[in-house]
């Protein structure tokens, strides 16, 4: 018993140059970084502006920091996996299988919990109180918890690179592959800990989105005059509330058959590792709509406003969601349709998720027509969301077959499943995600991205997106099974090749993508969106100024239909006035809190101790994260007033700008 | 005193409002306790009766089950009514609803666990506990 538990030197990978380069990469660059701030003096201001704001929008685009820069992780990732299978066509490779296989679990792991949710999260942050119209979210210091606790678990994962290992057992660590026997090391730890506590996190945003949204509407926001985003978000987070807590109880029954040598999926002592591939899906399968739900949202907002018309089915649109919402809990089996439960019970299953495919059909039909007849322009966010519904399409297809459980026995742990799950990943959430990034970014920021570098980085990830995957469905149908660490077979390495060729390509697009983004920082001014409606938006936020005050309006809303800003618009017009005439008001927000960033402190440390078994650290970690829990709670002041002068003075430049916008709309119509 | 002010500010009967739905004026001391005794006394007859269904004979011995499952969900809805103040108010309809679709995700989830453990367990071949145990 050391004071360091299980750590020591022979933890760090002083003899596999791969990781231990990166690592010293990442260390450099993050070195290189703070070093920078530190001499600029950013300090103050990081803390003051962004560590410790409870203010949605600045949490919402922490969170999509968060997700890019795991994204890029993530990426790299699949690249080493995508070179590997074609370096080792008869031969070795550059990866050794307990390399390999961290890699894989690695990328899916990095991909679902640190690149997709905190991307969607982040947008539901910034996009939800701004189209609900109301100043922040339900609980605004719980919101900085959430993000930092997810911050935590990411740190976690990557910590792994340098110091011990990652899980070798997949993204989902199926037992008994995980349990102790067969996984001696701390990668499932670093796996169980980092995902345990960005779990909570994940949780917490869910419980604080629902508030938000069943309670705190702008007067007259009615639930079905919400923006279809709000109804998506609403479905995703009570999907987050309740299927959260299955993962998590299932990772806790694992945590302590590795802990306190509990047998709860061991094959000894009455425990059923087929309980852990039950219970991970039954979390599992809603995760996916966790995911998806909030993209269609994105997708209906940029289908609608691109098309200058309402969205088509409105109502039917609430209806497929919240069907989903529903349905998404009944289909978990057909993620182990070969584990054995027979005819009766895969068939039930089977039918249920082909059922759910119809939810998704309806939306599909629906944005077609919200195009049909409309005004249609093609900016960067309307390019994403119609690859997405042709690409889409594709995988929902392949889906609806691999629903069907014959042809499932036939398919299964092949690289066409693969393909398939990328398929709607890909195009369902991480072009939502694009498209979402490129519509808000105006509205966060107050500048508009580059198109022209944006069209550019759609269509190279899209033609490397197409030659990744199509090459993998052909040799899933060729029957190469996935997570192949080598590969002795003729017939499917022209394929890897196409598929590599692909990488490079997608490789491209994320460069361009990259390159976007800085030239649009360097060319701000010429982007400058003074009017707050750079796209001729429809919902709420398009009313407040770009990038908003901090108490987002300076008069709350009055809500009185459906598209309420685009009401706004068409009566300002005839009025010609933007301006209510009201007097304003004294606005009370809520003050920066240091809570969530030391809470995420002391749970790193907890989950670091536990990993390594130093124990003492563990408790020192609980006692702190506590202390912070009863300090926060003790507060007198949680709230600021910001005067009504100051509201007023604020609100003034916005409007004087709003003013000549709509005299320059008036005169072609 | 059999009035009380309900949120609006109306002076209604207290014997017309719901079980749970009592008022609590922040200035009162040990406000509404009458209605959290009363929830009190109900879930620890509730409980003895379970003991008392179980551990005596005073029923007909196979509804022991039933009788117990009864008692558990009457014990649920004294939690419900008397604690977490559910009641079918207008201005509960949220709480409601979550409960509702709590209760549809824990059923879903719980019964399609049983339903597919029993038919995985009934697939399986038949093994001794040493050959189970020996298995990789």
């Amino acid at each position: 018993m050391t004071m360091l538990g299980k750590l020591d030197w022979s933890a760090i990978p002083f003899n596999q140059p791969i990781p231990l380069g990166a690592a010293l990469g990442v260390f450099l660059a993050a070195a290189a970084m703070l070093g920078w701030m530190t001499v600029k003096g950013y300090w103050p201001y990081l803390w003051r502006e962004w560590i410790t704001s409870v203010d949605h929008k600045r949490i919402g685009v922490m969170y999509i920091v968060l997700a890019m820069l795991m994204l890029l992780r993530g990426f790299i990732d699949a690249i080493m996996m995508r070179t590997q299978q074609v370096l080792a066509i008869h031969g070795p490779g550059y990866l050794p299988p307990e390399h390999y296989d961290q890699i894989f679990s690695a990328h899916g792991t990095i991909m679902i919990f640190f690149a997709a949710m905190p991307f969607m999260i982040g947008l539901m942050n910034f996009v939800v109180p701004l189209q609900l119209g109301i100043r922040d979210v339900a609980f605004p210091t719980l919101n900085s918890v959430s993000f930092w606790l997810t911050a935590s678990g990411a740190l976690l994962v990557n910590i792994s690179l340098v110091i011990g290992e990652f899980a070798r057992t997949g993204w989902l660590p199926y037992a008994p592959l995980s349990e102790t026997t067969y996984s001696p090391g701390v990668g499932v730890d670093y796996y169980l800990w980092a995902i345990q506590i960005s779990g909570v996190g994940t949780l917490l945003t869910g419980v604080n989105l629902v508030t938000t949204i069943l309670k705190m509407r702008a007067p007259g926001m009615g639930y079905l005059r919400m923006p279809m985003f709000c109804w998506t978000s609403l479905a995703s987070n009570l999907l987050i509330v309740a299927a959260f807590p299955i993962l998590t109880a299932t990772l806790a029954m694992l945590t302590l058959d590795r802990y306190l040598g509990f047998h709860f999926f061991t094959n000894e002592a009455g425990g059923n590792q087929m309980m852990f591939v039950n219970l991970i899906w039954a979390w599992g399968h809603p995760e996916v709509y966790i995911l998806v739900l909030p993209a269609f949202g994105i997708y209906s907002e940029v289908f609608s406003t691109f098309s200058s018309k309402p969205l088509f089915g409105y109502r039917s649109m609430v209806a497929a969601t919240m069907f989903i919402c529903i349905v998404s809990f009944m289909v978990w089996l057909h993620h182990f349709f070969t584990m054995g439960a027979g005819a009766d019970v895969n068939a039930a299953f089977g039918i249920a998720t082909s059922v759910i495919a119809v939810g998704t059909g309806v939306k599909i039909y629906n944005w077609l027509f919200t195009m049909y007849g409309g005004r249609v322009r093609f900016d960067t966010p309307m390019l994403w969301a119609l690859a997405f519904v042709t690409t889409f399409t594709v995988g929902g297809m392949t889906g609806v077959l691999l629903a069907v459980p014959p042809a499932d026995f036939v398919l299964h742990n092949s690289l066409f499943l693969v393909a398939h799950f990328h398929n709607v990943i890909i195009s369902g959430v991480l072009f939502g995600a694009f498209a979402g990034f490129t519509y808000w970014f105006p509205k966060a920021f107050g500048f508009r991205l580059h198109e022209g570098w944006g069209k550019a980085a759609f269509w190279v990830t899209l033609a490397g997106y197409i030659l990744v995957f199509v090459p993998l469905y052909i040799v899933g149908l060729l029957g190469m099974t996935r997570r192949l660490q080598h590969i002795d077979m003729d017939l499917w390495a022209p394929w890897l090749r196409v598929a590599a060729f692909g990488v490079l390509v997608m490789i491209a697009g994320a460069a361009l993508q990259i390159t976007q983004l800085l030239v649009s920082i360097r060319r701000r001014d010429k982007l400058r969106d003074e009017t707050g409606d750079p796209w001729d938006g429809r919902s709420l936020e398009w009313s407040t100024s770009s990038p908003p005050p901090v108490f987002n309006y300076a008069r709350l809303p009055h809500v009185e239909g459906e598209e309420p800003y685009w009401r706004i618009k068409q009566r300002a017009s005839e009025e010609h006035s933007p301006d209510r005439g009201e007097a304003y008001e004294p606005i009370e927000m809520p003050r920066n809190s240091p809570t969530g960033f030391v809470t995420a402190f002391f749970s790193t440390l907890i989950g670091f101790a536990l990993i390594w078994h130093i124990w003492w650290l563990a408790v020192v970690g609980f006692i702190g994260a506590y202390a912070t829990f009863v300090i926060f709670a003790w507060r007198d002041h949680g709230d600021y007033e910001i005067p009504a002068n100051e509201v007023a003075r604020i609100d003034h430049d916005h409007m004087a700008a709003r003013s000549t916008l709509l005299r320059s709309r008036e005169r072609p119509a | 005193m059999t009035k009380i002010a309900s949120k609006t500010g109306e002076i209604k009967d207290r014997r017309d409002s719901a079980p749970g739905e009592e008022r609590i004026t922040e200035n009162e001391l040990a406000g509404g306790l009458a209605g959290y005794l009363l929830g009190f006394g109900l879930a620890i007859l509730l409980t003895i009766a379970s003991f008392l269904a179980a551990r005596t004979d005073l029923i007909y011995q196979p509804a022991v089950v039933s009788a117990l499952v009864v008692l558990a969900v009457a014990q649920m809805g004294v939690h419900l009514v008397f604690f977490l103040h559910l009641t079918t108010g207008p201005d509960n309809t949220n709480n409601i609803l979550a409960l509702a679709f709590g209760v549809l995700i824990v059923a879903l989830v719980v019964l399609g666990s049983i339903w597919i453990m029993a038919h995985l367990d009934e697939n399986m071949v038949v093994m001794t506990p040493h050959q189970a145990g020996t298995m990789p």
